[in-house]
């Protein structure tokens, strides 16, 4: 068990002396959809980035597959916030892309052909190719996000990790990108996504993880996603969480009853 | 035959400029080379002190860890002292001016350096300190400008990925194992070798100039990284050409000339990259109506 998923132990990170996240403890499943829900400023952002080894991590660990990061970097692929970076950078969406090949490239090496025939089919399944040639200057948030999308998809790793993947998307992407996540689920990928929409949580994810500054709870959507809980993590001072908390009861019970 | 030296000198000291400014600029860092111009005054002043010379390599190298050095205490008051990272800036850089100021001022006839020569440097006087590789006669400033572009360019074409993906997106690099403080201090260690090179040619302000201008004027007219880096060292060439004569015909500094005509490359860009804008929207607008 240990051994075949991600384990965080007692995991704490503070931020100048402020703690930020404090003794998460939980194991992540693998080859499995999971969320990482919870209010702004809960942490999630920080999480993704302490498992990744981006920030230092004041106690505790965090286990992919009973390995540290560090020695599993080749096998995780991180996706940050569209807002971290500047997307008047004179590129290419072709060559953004081709930045997920770099981990397998080595340092100082060119891509081949294998890696542009890689690139053109992440970037056919995210829905981009006619985008190909683009400067990332001139594409809409739903865009931008698809492309830094396919870029983790060529990276062709075992665990993805990313952060708001949804967030400036159309209905419509939303549907294209969680399909392509559903797909790379089910050839064995374990993926984990910080999310807002609960009830797309719901709907499309196998797991989530709820939190705010401490896990408030972890399992499986339809165990974990109660009114209790979600009024834990949000504060309860949100009407309209509550109320997807209770029509979400109403929908398990109904099909309890079928 | 002098003209010719100073051009050349000139031409050289804006493309090195232009290529590390370009990621200077890319990075928001562009600052930081207006720092670390002024921060390698007393590396300068004392290797000066040491060797009795204000050019060759043990200046080069003395005067370029300073600038390095300068990096670091900006990032070290910035992370570890809590100082705004603006802030830090500006107080590392006017502290080593000043030690420099202070050590031309006390030392006083036993220097060669006057103050307005730190500022803005003396192109013009380029020819007159020779240096003879076999019955060649090449200036000493344009050897060491020389060898620092040459490890620019270097440093740039082997390592063109890792500086590009540690600019673009810094988390994303880290996350796959690159070293982005590494490449950092790389860049910055650039920065200061062209600095100091670059001193005696264009001076501490006016290199300024050539590492910002040329790069903002290209990243208005291009969209792929390596043009961009291309026509930033064009433009630099032109201001080294145009500045140069421009100075004759004005019977101006030299260095001075090359900054204005920068200047006036980026209100060029960003005319046509205006005048871009409007006629691609006017054509939009027309297959709109058709």
């Amino acid at each position: 068990m240990l051994h075949t998923s991600i384990e965080i132990h007692d995991l704490t990170v503070s931020y100048q002396n402020k703690p930020v996240l404090w003794g998460i403890d939980c194991h992540i499943p693998i080859q499995q959809l999971t969320a990482l829900i919870g209010p702004n400023g809960a942490g999630k952002s920080t999480l993704l980035k302490s498992m990744m080894g981006l920030i230092p991590i004041a106690s505790g660990f965090v286990h992919f597959n009973g390995k540290t990061i560090d020695s599993m970097r080749k096998h995780i692929s991180y996706m940050p916030q569209r807002e971290s970076v500047d997307w008047d950078f004179p590129i290419s969406v072709k060559e953004v892309v081709m930045m997920g090949r770099y981990s397998k490239l080595g340092l100082f090496k060119k891509p081949r052909e294998a890696d542009h025939l890689i690139v053109q089919e992440c970037l056919r399944k995210v829905e981009m190719e006619k985008f190909a040639d683009r400067q990332i200057s001139r594409l809409s948030g739903g865009q931008q996000q698809r492309v830094f999308m396919a870029r983790a998809i060529a990276q062709d790793t075992d665990f993805y990790l990313m952060d708001e993947p949804f967030s400036g998307v159309d209905a419509a992407t939303e549907i294209t990108l969680l399909d392509v996540l559903k797909q790379m689920r089910d050839n064995g990928k374990t993926i984990i996504v910080v999310h807002h929409d609960v009830q797309a949580v719901a709907e499309h994810f196998d797991n989530a993880l709820l939190l705010n500054l401490r896990k408030t709870a972890m399992g499986s959507v339809k165990e974990v996603l109660t009114e209790h809980n979600l009024q834990q993590t949000y504060g309860g001072k949100l009407q309209i969480l509550s109320d997807v908390g209770h029509l979400l009861s109403i929908e398990q019970k109904k099909t309890r009853l079928r | 035959m002098d003209a010719f030296w100073i051009i050349l000198t000139g031409s050289i000291t804006a493309i090195a400029c232009a290529l590390a400014g370009t990621f200077l600029v890319l990075r928001k860092m562009s600052m930081l080379s207006d720092a670390i111009s002024h921060a390698v005054l007393p590396g300068i002043v004392s290797a000066f002190l040491l060797t009795g010379s204000r050019t060759g390599f043990p200046v080069l190298i003395g005067a370029g860890s300073v600038g390095l050095l300068s990096s670091f205490l900006i990032e070290y008051l910035h992370k570890r002292g809590r100082v705004q990272s603006d802030a830090s800036i500006g107080v590392t850089f006017t502290w080593l001016f000043a030690l420099g100021i202070i050590l031309i001022s006390t030392m006083g006839g036993n220097i060669d350096i006057d103050p307005d020569c730190v500022l803005y440097g003396e192109i013009a006087y380029v020819p007159l300190d020779l240096f003879s590789i076999g019955n060649i006669l090449i200036p000493q400033a344009l050897i060491s400008m020389g060898s620092v572009l040459l490890l620019t360019l270097i440093i740039i074409f082997i390592a063109f990925k890792e500086l590009t993906i540690s600019t673009f997106d810094p988390e994303h690099a880290q996350s796959i194992g690159i070293n982005t403080t590494m490449w950092h201090y790389i860049l910055m260690g650039c920065v200061s070798l062209i600095t100091v090179a670059a001193f005696d040619a264009v001076g501490a302000i006016i290199v300024v100039a050539l590492f910002t201008a040329p790069p903002s004027a290209a990243l208005l007219l291009s969209s792929r990284l390596s043009h961009v880096l291309i026509l930033a060292s064009l433009f630099g060439v032109i201001a080294a050409i145009a500045g140069y004569f421009l100075a004759i015909w004005m019977n101006g500094s030299i260095a001075g000339a090359m900054a204005l005509i920068t200047g006036i490359e980026v209100l060029c860009a960003i005319i046509i990259s205006r005048v871009k804008f409007q006629l691609h929207s006017l054509a939009k607008q027309k297959m709109i109506e058709i």
